[in-house]
């Protein structure tokens, strides 16, 4: 689950790690008197919403004066911002962050992940803040300082002047701010069970303080379980609305611009029937992994999220039963047919736990668009050819 | 001959007595697997699915001998349950459960490391080697005996795959899912080792998925050590690019994780690559045959 940057800087202050001072709003007024509460004489306004590269499509703006503030935010609230993180359709701008001025010397990159390969979170900066952080990465992997930190012995030291050595910083005082607050960064990384956070840029101001200008952060969806406080930050008009209907009933759906529907329990299976469908010659219109509990109902729920696509030409059902048991299977589509105006022809592919009852089922209902197939190559080639109106 | 596990491993089952525990270890018992015990805190003394229950693992390995452990406690307990077993001398632990917290599992790894406990999973369908001993929630019925061993992150595509083996007149020796998660058990590199040095494993079936690097990591493995014919397929080609917020994700391996990238290290290692799972059986015959 992703957060937007003010309640990603919500945490940071929690745990001490610096911020400019800021306020949410969701009216071009409001914002004007966020400024005002915040006062000086410079603020940013920032479109909030869970991609990168907000600057570059315009919505991030700079205000020199109270109305200016009002004239950006009503600008940019109710825009679809697309940066390349949005895909084409972009998001739209449904609150806006006014952030004081800050006077920036210096911008810095920090950020915490989990390393694959050593299984430890690390710690990356670059003294190449406020860039694309991927371009740095391929041009100069060299001006990327990776620090692993073991969590059985936490956040030591030496992890702290690794990273001020690195990054050319000389000025002690500097030095000890800079490890504080990664230090904190860490904690709060470890504490909130968190996937990613990235701070870019991460500045240093004419007084020699560090703050995070933004923050982008990421948490474990296995782990919200015991954080309810993050729980409550979830933003669902950020999430796909069919995507979330679709988990309701334990369904993982994505939508994808082609014209064969799949339905397919196991989402490696899911994706590799994707592959053959378009290895075939056809064009998937949809994931949709079905899961482990599947049963006639979210089968019924799986064709109409499907049929809500009106490219759809033909469906695929591909199952391979292992907990999930084919006969189950077999009886959800002749409900579905019941419940759901299933108007494209349905090829159904059922194989392992009760495949042979779940053929007898589907051979005794004798349902006029629903094509048996053998195997998933056979399966794949008759939805190809269905789609094509074959 | 197989991996890891065989007709005389001695099993038990930690979240013996709930639903998921008892209905798969029945199954288990069922196609032969050696279950001696299990594990419910408070249940100690009690039998089921006529074997003794114990309170802790320690007490279970005293009691039975066991050297594995198949775990299907709750997420939230998957760590606790994964320590437990390897501070008692387990030697292999197979984590079926799925949605254990990443950082819950990077803390069981290093500790069951430490102790040399292997682990398998989690987020997984266990292992098995064919008709001898399942350790899992596979299909038993779909693996006959053969020399091809099987290693995939994803757990039907490990079903289709042993299948279409099968139905072109081979075996599987053992099929292992190692699972998916961000932190798993043992992966790609360490099983590629054991079946090149298991006697009755001729040819290996690698699935694989995108993201991550492991795939990237056994080509290079592959290359260097592996002298056994591999054919391999990658799930995702035609998954779209991610919705993304951060970047650091794809920084930290230097490699984006696509199903592109990880065929292409592969061809290059002398691997069969083939472009649909619908491909693997015959691909794996054309191997075998040559």
């Amino acid at each position: 689950m992703n957060i937007h940057e003010y309640q990603a800087k919500q945490i940071f202050a929690k745990y001490g790690v610096p911020t400019p001072r800021g306020i949410i709003a969701n009216t071009p007024s409001q914002a004007m008197t966020n400024a005002q509460e915040l006062g000086g004489d410079v603020w940013v306004v920032k479109a909030q919403i869970h991609a990168g590269g907000r600057g570059l499509g315009g919505g991030v703006k700079l205000a020199r004066s109270i109305t200016e503030v009002k004239e950006l935010a009503s600008e940019i609230l109710g825009m679809t911002l697309v940066t390349h993180q949005t895909g084409p359709e972009g998001k739209l701008v449904q609150k806006v962050y006014i952030e004081e001025g800050a006077d920036i010397v210096d911008e810095l990159y920090l950020g915490i992940v989990l390393d694959r390969a050593k299984e430890m979170p690390v710690i990356m900066a670059s003294t190449e803040g406020g860039m694309d952080i991927e371009t740095v990465a391929h041009n100069t992997p060299e001006k990327i300082i990776k620090i692993a930190v073991d969590p059985f012995i936490g956040f030591q030291g030496f992890h702290g002047r690794e990273l001020v050595f690195g990054l050319g910083i000389t000025d002690p005082k500097e030095q000890s701010k800079l490890i504080k607050l990664a230090k904190a960064l860490y904690t709060l990384y470890m504490e909130n069970d968190a996937e990613m956070i990235e701070i870019n840029p991460l500045i240093k101001t004419g007084a020699g303080d560090f703050l995070a200008l933004d923050g982008k952060m990421g948490f474990d969806d296995s782990a919200l379980g015991r954080h309810p406080e993050v729980e409550d930050m979830r933003d669902i008009s950020e999430e796909d609305a069919d995507e979330r209907e679709a988990s309701q009933y334990g369904l993982s759906y994505i939508a994808l611009d082609g014209e064969i529907g799949c339905m397919v329990n196991g989402a490696g299976l899911a994706m590799g029937t994707m592959d053959t469908i378009n290895y075939m010659g056809g064009t998937p219109a949809n994931f949709l992994d079905v899961g482990g509990s599947a049963n006639a109902q979210t089968v019924a729920k799986g064709f109409e999220i499907i049929l809500k696509n009106p490219n759809v030409k033909a469906i695929f059902v591909n199952i391979f039963g292992g907990i999930v048991r084919c006969d189950r299977i077999a009886n959800g589509i002749l409900e579905a047919t019941k419940l759901v105006d299933v108007h494209v022809p349905v090829i159904v592919r059922l194989d392992g736990t009760n495949a042979i009852e779940a053929a007898e089922i589907l051979k005794n209902a004798n349902i006029p668009n629903v094509i048996a197939a053998t195997d998933l190559g056979d399966g794949a080639a008759k939805a190809v050819r269905a789609a094509k109106g074959e | 001959m197989s991996i890891l596990v065989n007709k005389d491993t001695k099993v038990i089952v930690q979240g013996f007595t709930g639903k998921e525990g008892s209905f798969h270890a029945e199954q288990c018992m069922a196609y032969g697997t050696k279950i001696v015990g299990g594990v419910t805190p408070n249940k100690g003394g009690q039998e089921h699915l006529g074997q003794p229950v114990f309170n802790t693992v320690k007490e279970a390995v005293v009691g039975t001998g066991a050297t594995v452990s198949m775990i299907f406690v709750p997420p939230a307990f998957v760590a606790d349950a994964v320590m437990e077993a390897a501070a008692a001398g387990i030697t292999l632990a197979v984590v079926i459960t799925e949605g254990a917290p990443v950082r819950d599992m990077q803390a069981a790894k290093a500790f069951a490391t430490k102790h040399g406990m292997m682990t398998i999973g989690p987020n997984c369908p266990g292992i098995i080697t064919a008709e001898e001993c399942k350790i899992g929630i596979m299909p038993g019925a779909i693996f006959k005996k053969g020399n091809v061993g099987l290693i995939s992150k994803s757990g039907t595509l490990t079903y289709e795959g042993a299948n279409q083996v099968c139905r072109e007149g081979f075996g599987i020796s053992t099929a292992v899912g190692i699972g998916g998660d961000p932190i798993i058990g043992l992966s790609y590199k360490q099983l590629l080792k054991m079946f090149q040095e298991d006697d009755d494993t001729h040819a290996i079936v690698m699935i694989g998925e995108i993201g991550g690097d492991l795939e990237i990591q056994a080509a290079a493995y592959i290359k260097e050590n592996i002298t056994k014919p591999v054919v391999a397929f990658i799930a995702g080609q035609t998954a779209p690019a991610g919705k993304r917020m951060g970047h650091a994700g794809a920084i930290i391996s230097g490699s984006a994780g696509t199903a592109k990238e990880k065929m292409d290290a592969l061809k290059a290692a002398g691997v069969t690559v083939v472009v649909s799972p619908a491909e693997i059986g015959k691909a794996v015959k054309a191997v075998l045959n040559k």
